[in-house]
């Protein structure tokens, strides 16, 4: 029974880590040790696939351009997020159950979907290829999802609060930005953490709306062939850094989002 | 008069939860909301404060027409029955919350903050947040943050349900003395009669949206104006019985015979007729008007006195008695009623006065 406690949880890491494991071990390859033998560990360990990514601009551009829309998309969804989960939490109004309802559905459908359209208005428009459009075209689906998220959070607030800062004397914004957003402000990191990580890991709106000037890493990554041909472990460079970002925004949020789960909103 | 309504209804959608009213609390002093639960309580609070705004009437303070009036502008303080504190503030923050806003300088405001909190013996955990303090010491900050306001009008929503009995009763005795300095008029909504009654001060009993009396708290116990007031204010339930004036006197359900003088200036015939638990005795008295037998259902012993609720004809009755009472289930128990402690009222539920 003693070994069993051990041994679940280590097979249960080694299946998760394997991908990782092996994207990390082919970042340090040449391309030509991965594509010519089986190794479980570069042989010819070589850093020369991460100097090319911080040094030619077509690469580190990438992780610039996806940082920018990606941070600006969160801050959009957030603004326009907080005051509407306010509402939905503390108002009630005709329909307000369906709007709620609505606007999740939007999660629904696969971006996809929204690729055409998205392109045709924003090179009507003169947003094609910006960060504004991949960000504009990230709230669709982040906004639902941060409103609903805030929603739960909101509600887990008596209102009670609210009308004890109105006693004390606080107005509307007062009370909103001295009391409300500090006591919300797991959910607020919580929501945060989702827009950022759906609109960081978006390929194909992100691909679709951008060609040179905003074009994201992701974009970047997954041309396989380039006119120096396979470059595998430059690709796995890349992707490993790609990660990064990620796992440290979920290790900030970490306790934020158990809270979220506590709350059934996740 | 510091608060007065005039005339004053709340409806939400088809549902009354106030129905037209008029009171004027008196000044300065220590008011008691009376009322079981749904009878309007919270919502007639939430009208004094402004929280709510009333469908009829208006609300009338120190001889202004605050009605409409934003909450912000009117200098109250509430407590609500769950603990309302600001999370992110610390407890002296919390306190002194009211007093930011006014925008007193720091010299004026810790001074205050801090007599409060001594007050509410919270001196020792100024700087930890609400969360990191027992249920009693978070109902103490919100009262202390009441209290240190300065507000002319303090509004006390149940504030002791929530706490635990020990805790409760200790609060109970403090609060009144605490809000006696501040010259506050000060309004405690409560279920509990006997709380009522310890508070003191002057009491509004409220029965389905209605306040049905309001007085000295120790006269509107004793002489109830109608039968809706006596039910407020007895706990356990005042024990009813109808009755029907005959040509030789009065007589009871199934023809039990009461001896109370028939009087004839009040042209109705029937009557209901009130005792409170205590007033039910299993020992007889010259000057008993009733003699029964009851059927005893179910007995709950309290250490030193005993609640036997009982059965007669259709009518379930509690007796409060001193004393441990062991009686079994369907034994049959004398009881009677004593003149001077029957509460009679008119086929419109009014206290029929001094009949005996």
């Amino acid at each position: 029974m003693k070994k069993i406690t051990w041994l679940i949880p280590t097979v249960y890491i080694v299946f998760l880590m394997m991908p990782i494991y092996w994207l990390v071990n082919m970042s340090f390859k040449t391309t030509n040790e991965i594509l010519g033998s089986f190794t479980l560990w570069p042989n010819n360990f070589t850093v020369e696939n991460y100097v090319t990514i911080f040094t030619d601009p077509t690469w580190f551009m990438g992780y610039v351009n996806s940082l920018t829309y990606v941070t600006i998309n969160t801050i959009i969804s957030l603004l326009v997020a907080l005051p509407a989960a306010y509402a939905f939490s503390r108002y009630r109004f005709l329909g307000d159950k369906h709007l709620f309802f609505w606007l999740l559905t939007n999660r629904m459908a696969p971006p996809a979907v929204f690729a055409l359209p998205f392109f045709q208005l924003y090179s009507a428009i003169g947003l094609f290829d910006t960060h504004i459009a991949v960000a504009l075209s990230h709230c669709l689906f982040n906004i639902p999802l941060a409103v609903w998220i805030l929603e739960g959070f909101m509600s887990g607030v008596p209102k009670e609060l609210d009308e004890t800062a109105y006693i004390d004397g606080y107005s509307f914004p007062q009370f909103f930005f001295k009391i409300f957003i500090p006591a919300i402000a797991a959910g607020i990191g919580v929501a945060a953490f989702f827009c950022f990580m759906f609109s960081w890991v978006e390929l194909l709106l992100a691909k679709t709306l951008t060609a040179v000037d905003v074009k994201p890493i992701a974009a970047t990554m997954t041309r396989t062939v380039s006119t120096a041909g396979y470059e595998l472990g430059l690709l796995s460079a890349a992707g490993t850094l790609t990660i990064v970002p990620g796992a440290f925004v979920i290790y900030f949020v970490r306790n934020y989002i158990a809270k979220g789960f506590a709350l059934g909103r996740l | 008069m510091s608060l007065e309504f005039h005339e004053l209804s709340k409806q939400v959608y088809d549902e009354v939860h106030i129905a037209h009213t008029d009171l004027s609390l008196n000044p300065g002093v220590f008011n008691v909301l009376l009322g079981p639960t749904l009878s309007g309580k919270t919502s007639l609070m939430r009208l004094m404060a402004g929280l709510d705004q009333p469908s009829t009437g208006s609300v009338w303070f120190k001889g202004q027409n605050v009605t409409g009036i934003a909450v912000q502008r009117r200098n109250l303080a509430m407590v609500y029955q769950q603990f309302i504190n600001f999370p992110n503030m610390s407890v002296f923050e919390n306190i002194a919350s009211p007093l930011r806003i006014q925008k007193l300088s720091e010299s004026q405001l810790r001074p205050r903050v801090e007599k409060g909190a001594e007050l509410l013996k919270l001196t020792p955990y100024m700087h930890r947040k609400p969360n990191e303090l027992s249920g009693g010491q978070q109902q103490r900050t919100a009262l202390a943050r009441a209290l240190v306001k300065g507000a002319d009008l303090v509004l006390l929503d149940e504030p002791l349900v929530n706490l635990d009995y020990k805790l409760r009763e200790e609060l109970r005795e403090e609060l009144p003395r605490l809000f006696a300095d501040t010259g506050a008029t000060v309004v405690y909504a409560t279920t509990e009669p006997h709380e009522a009654l310890l508070m003191g001060g002057y009491t509004a009993t409220m029965r389905e949206g209605r306040v049905t009396q309001y007085g000295p708290t120790h006269e509107v116990f004793r002489k109830p104006h109608d039968l809706a007031t006596a039910k407020a204010f007895s706990d356990p339930p005042l024990n009813i019985l109808n009755l029907k004036r005959t040509a030789q006197g009065f007589e009871g359900e199934q023809g039990l015979s009461l001896k109370l003088p028939p009087f004839q200036n009040v042209p109705v015939d029937e009557y209901i007729l009130g005792f409170r638990p205590h007033h039910l005795q299993i020992q007889g008295n010259a000057k008993d008007i009733l003699e029964l037998s009851g059927e005893v259902t179910v007995t709950e012993i309290t250490g030193s006195e005993s609640f036997i609720h009982l059965k007669w004809a259709e009518h379930d009755w509690v007796a409060h008695t001193q004393g441990v009472m062991h009686l079994p289930p369907g034994e049959k128990l004398e009881l009677y009623v004593s003149a001077s402690n029957c509460l009679l009222f008119d086929d419109q539920e009014q206290l029929v006065p001094a009949q005996v």
